[in-house]
């Protein structure tokens, strides 16, 4: 490599840098927030441990249902045990969930969607009707049919979660593969004499995927208020474990007593649910934004 | 012949800007006229030159984050500066109807196109039962020209083509009767034959004692109707005055050049935009490979169906023959759905024909598999008219012009500035993208790809219809320069019989899928034979004079 080429590489990576210094100065302050929000939950699934005021398993008799205060920020369980802490411990699990079933679900709707697209006659007839009658269930439904038949664990949930969002998404990667097989680009690039590989591979592929950075965020939050919702329902992570769901599910036989056990949980789930879309939605906007403005 | 009394509307010393933060763009830098009932005011101008937004501050539609100033503006004598909204309601309609430039965004959709018709009727309280509306709208779609109006004014905007749905606007622009008419290049979308009826039409208005604003990049169009005419660029007003003194005796270099490059003017090949740029310099590599002998295309009894959504086959090519020779210009003209798209997509091996060949360099170019053609898709490159659609959005200029560089030779260094230089764009562009760059300098990049494989032959298909006329006449003067260096031949796809008969040497006549008539260009279009022809070189609007050569 030459020294231009080396001075050239260089200023490209300091380019990229300062875009990311503009692009972070940019953020609306709603952004912002949601951004950090979501810096704290990783944190939090990261490093519980220096988030943490109390032992989250460490059980005190003494103070069982005590509301918010200053020493138990979130309140206590029926058990003595610190809520905070507990919702702390319950991040990694509950984002592991949310993860896994979103990366499960985009894996499922990528192998469809993308060889529906792709393939197009009786291929994309086969998987469409497919997906059309798994549209025919509820997406809820899916998912408890799943858990039911097998037994509830965090595995089970993140399939269950998985397939139950994977059709959604299929279709929309479908529609993605077939807009942008009729972009003029592609059909210019076939005019060039490229062989179909190196034309799926050069516009086809990178361009219907745009769209999937903002899926996958949009899913987090989405698969995570899933999993919860099937752990309230007694078909998640069982009870002592702090997963988010699960602490619903442990706290509503007290809810008329220790309101705070379902209520602070639940705002969780709300915070990361609402920052992953609001920053989605972000990224929807810039992205886009990109397409038509330059 | 000047009116005496108040005109109907004069404007003195309009000004528009747009922009928060000061100082603000102005768009509009100072504009003055008045006009006078059944006399037409043509503002003409190549894009952003401010003539839209001239005549949208009139009717108080300047759009938003806009700011009017003028010293009057004045419509029968009342003031139409700081009026409130609903002020400019019971003017907009009723005395002054608007025809804006695209008659499908400006129909709703989701509207009968008598209900849309009707709609200024029933608001201004001008009918009163719904049977007296319906009756009027039918009787002005007749007086507009529409056929079946009964029928028409029943279907959707969709439903119309858009020659009919252009004819609809300018009816529900008359629904009221308005006492002026401002209408923003209301023939710019149409083929000839429908803008010469839209012309007579308003026309017709004009003679009725009508006041007429008609606002167009089409000089011929604003020859053909205006007794006044402006000349816009930049905002400023470059020339004004009565209409056949600025068309014979342009004292503006601005109003010269667009009149220059307008093609039909022309003596057919000659340059159209000042030869400013230096000529180009081409290296003996860049020349594309010797052929043998033969014709370099050649297609014969070429047949092409289509299933409509109905599953009703139509025919868009009904039995298409020609060759083309090394170093000639081929031009089909035809006007929307004579099946001249169909043919270039045919001879790009896009589409399989039904019936019919094509022949490639003398080996067979249709009826083959993809994979044979593939290594000889080199010989043959297509620009298009649009060519932003035609390049990947994440791509770099350079990237675009290197992925088209065949690669047996793609890494060989300079040949992307070389092209670059060939289409004379700055090597600098080279890292910028196509959103980026002027609708003219997307159009050299798109040059610079197609020529890029060094080709035989490149398939032009309407590459100057999105172009004002003096961007128009530098791509064409550059085609022009290529085929004369490169030794390339082009087949030249272009509703527009100027053009066509500017860069052509042979040309073809399409008409619902067929051609009509065929021949050397100068006897096509100076003395057409078939009926066809006639109709539509009757139908090109002309600038009244012949300019200098």
């Amino acid at each position: 490599m030459s020294s231009t080429d080396q001075a050239l590489v260089f200023r490209a990576v300091e380019r990229r840098r300062s875009a990311v210094a503009a692009f972070v100065r940019t953020l609306p302050p709603g952004v912002a927030v949601a951004a950090l929000v979501i810096v704290l939950f990783v944190a939090a699934a990261a490093a519980p441990g220096h988030l943490q005021t109390h032992n989250p398993f460490r059980t005190d008799l003494y103070a069982t249902l005590q509301p918010p205060s200053l020493a138990h920020l979130f309140g206590t369980d029926q058990s003595g045990r610190d809520l905070f802490s507990r919702v702390v411990e319950g991040t990694r699990q509950s984002l592991t969930i949310g993860i896994g079933a979103t990366g499960l679900s985009l894996s499922i709707a990528l192998l469809l969607g993308v060889t529906a697209g792709l393939a197009g006659g009786a291929v994309d007839a086969a998987i469409s009707r497919f997906l059309e009658v798994l549209f025919a269930f509820p997406n809820l439904f899916l998912a408890l049919l799943f858990v039911t038949v097998f037994a509830a664990t965090p595995a089970t949930l993140v399939i269950a979660v998985g397939i139950g969002t994977a059709p959604g998404y299929a279709r929309m990667i479908r529609g993605q593969f077939l807009s942008v097989k009729r972009a003029g680009y592609v059909e210019a690039a076939r005019t060039l004499g490229h062989s179909y590989g190196r034309v799926v591979r050069q516009h086809i592929f990178p361009n219907a995927m745009r769209p999937l950075v903002v899926m996958i965020t949009l899913g987090l939050g989405q698969s995570i208020v899933w999993a919860s919702g099937l752990a309230f329902l007694g078909l998640g992570v069982a009870p002592p474990s702090p997963e988010w769901g699960a602490l619903l599910d442990a706290g509503r036989h007290y809810v008329t007593r220790a309101w705070w056990l379902e209520v602070m949980p639940g705002l969780a789930i709300i915070a990361f649910a609402l920052s992953a879309t609001v920053v989605s939605r972000h990224l929807q906007d810039r992205l886009e934004g990109r397409v038509h403005a330059g | 012949m000047p009116a005496d009394g108040v005109p109907l509307l004069k404007v003195e010393d309009l000004r528009v800007s747009f922009g928060r933060d000061e100082p603000r763009g102005t768009v509009v830098k100072g504009v003055s006229f008045t006009l006078h009932p059944g006399r037409c005011l043509g503002i003409v101008g190549e894009s952003g030159s401010g003539k839209s937004v001239t005549a949208r501050s009139i009717v108080g539609l300047a759009g938003l984050g806009g700011f009017v100033h003028a010293k009057t503006i004045a419509f029968n004598g009342h003031s139409l500066i700081g009026q409130a909204d609903r002020q400019w309601r019971r003017i907009r309609g009723r005395h002054i109807g608007y025809i804006l430039q695209d008659a499908l965004t400006s129909l709703d959709q989701l509207r009968s196109v008598g209900r849309e018709v009707g709609e200024g009727l029933e608001l201004h309280g001008v009918t009163r039962s719904a049977a007296e509306r319906d009756a009027r709208v039918v009787e002005l779609l007749t007086s507009v020209g529409l056929p079946d109006p009964a029928i028409k004014a029943r279907q959707l905007p969709s439903e119309l083509s858009g020659g009919q749905r252009q004819r609809a606007l300018i009816a529900s622009a008359l629904a009221l009767d308005p006492e002026l008419l401002i209408a923003d290049e209301p023939t710019t979308a149409l083929d000839v034959t429908v803008q010469a009826q839209v012309l007579d039409l308003l026309e017709q208005t004009k003679a009725r004692g009508k006041a007429l604003i008609l606002i167009s990049h089409d000089l011929a169009v604003v020859s053909r109707m205006a007794d006044e005419v402006i000349v816009m660029c930049n905002g400023d007003v470059v020339e004004q005055g009565p209409a056949a003194e600025i068309f014979a005796r342009p004292r503006h270099g601005y109003t010269r050049r667009l009149i220059d490059a307008i093609p039909s003017a022309h003596r057919r090949g000659s340059r159209l935009a000042p030869a400013s740029a230096p000529r180009l310099r081409v290296a003996e590599e860049v020349r594309p490979e010797a052929v043998a002998s033969g014709p370099l295309l050649e297609a014969s009894g070429l047949v092409k169906r289509f299933r409509g959504p109905d599953k009703i086959l139509r025919t868009a090519v009904a039995g298409v023959s020609f060759a083309l020779a090394q170093g000639e210009t081929l031009g089909i003209v035809g006007e929307s759905g004579s099946g001249k798209s169909t043919v270039a997509r045919i001879v790009m091996a896009l589409e399989e024909p039904d019936e019919g060949y094509v022949r490639l360099n003398g080996l067979p170019w249709t009826g083959i598999a993809e994979r044979e053609r593939r290594a000889r898709r080199r010989f043959i490159a297509m620009v298009y008219q649009d060519p932003l659609s035609s390049f990947d959005p994440r791509w770099t200029i350079e990237r675009i012009i290197a992925d088209a560089i065949p690669d047996t030779e793609a890494h060989r260094p300079g040949r992307v500035s070389e092209l670059l230089n060939l289409v004379s764009l700055p090597a600098s562009h080279r890292g910028r993208r196509a959103l980026d760059l002027s609708g003219g300098q997307r159009q050299r990049v798109a040059v610079a790809r197609a020529v890029a494989s060094r080709p035989n032959v490149i398939v032009c298909d309407e590459p100057v219809s999105a172009l004002d006329v003096s961007v128009q006449a530098q791509i064409l003067d550059l085609l022009g320069d290529l085929k004369r260096e490169l030794g390339v031949s082009y087949l030249f796809i272009s509703h527009d019989l100027g053009v066509v008969h500017h860069v052509s040497d042979r040309v073809l006549v399409m008409s619902g899928g067929e051609v009509v008539e065929s021949g050397e260009a100068d006897d096509v279009f100076l003395a057409p034979r078939h009926p066809y022809s006639r109709t539509l070189l009757a139908a090109v609007p002309r600038l009244p004079i012949a300019p200098a050569a």
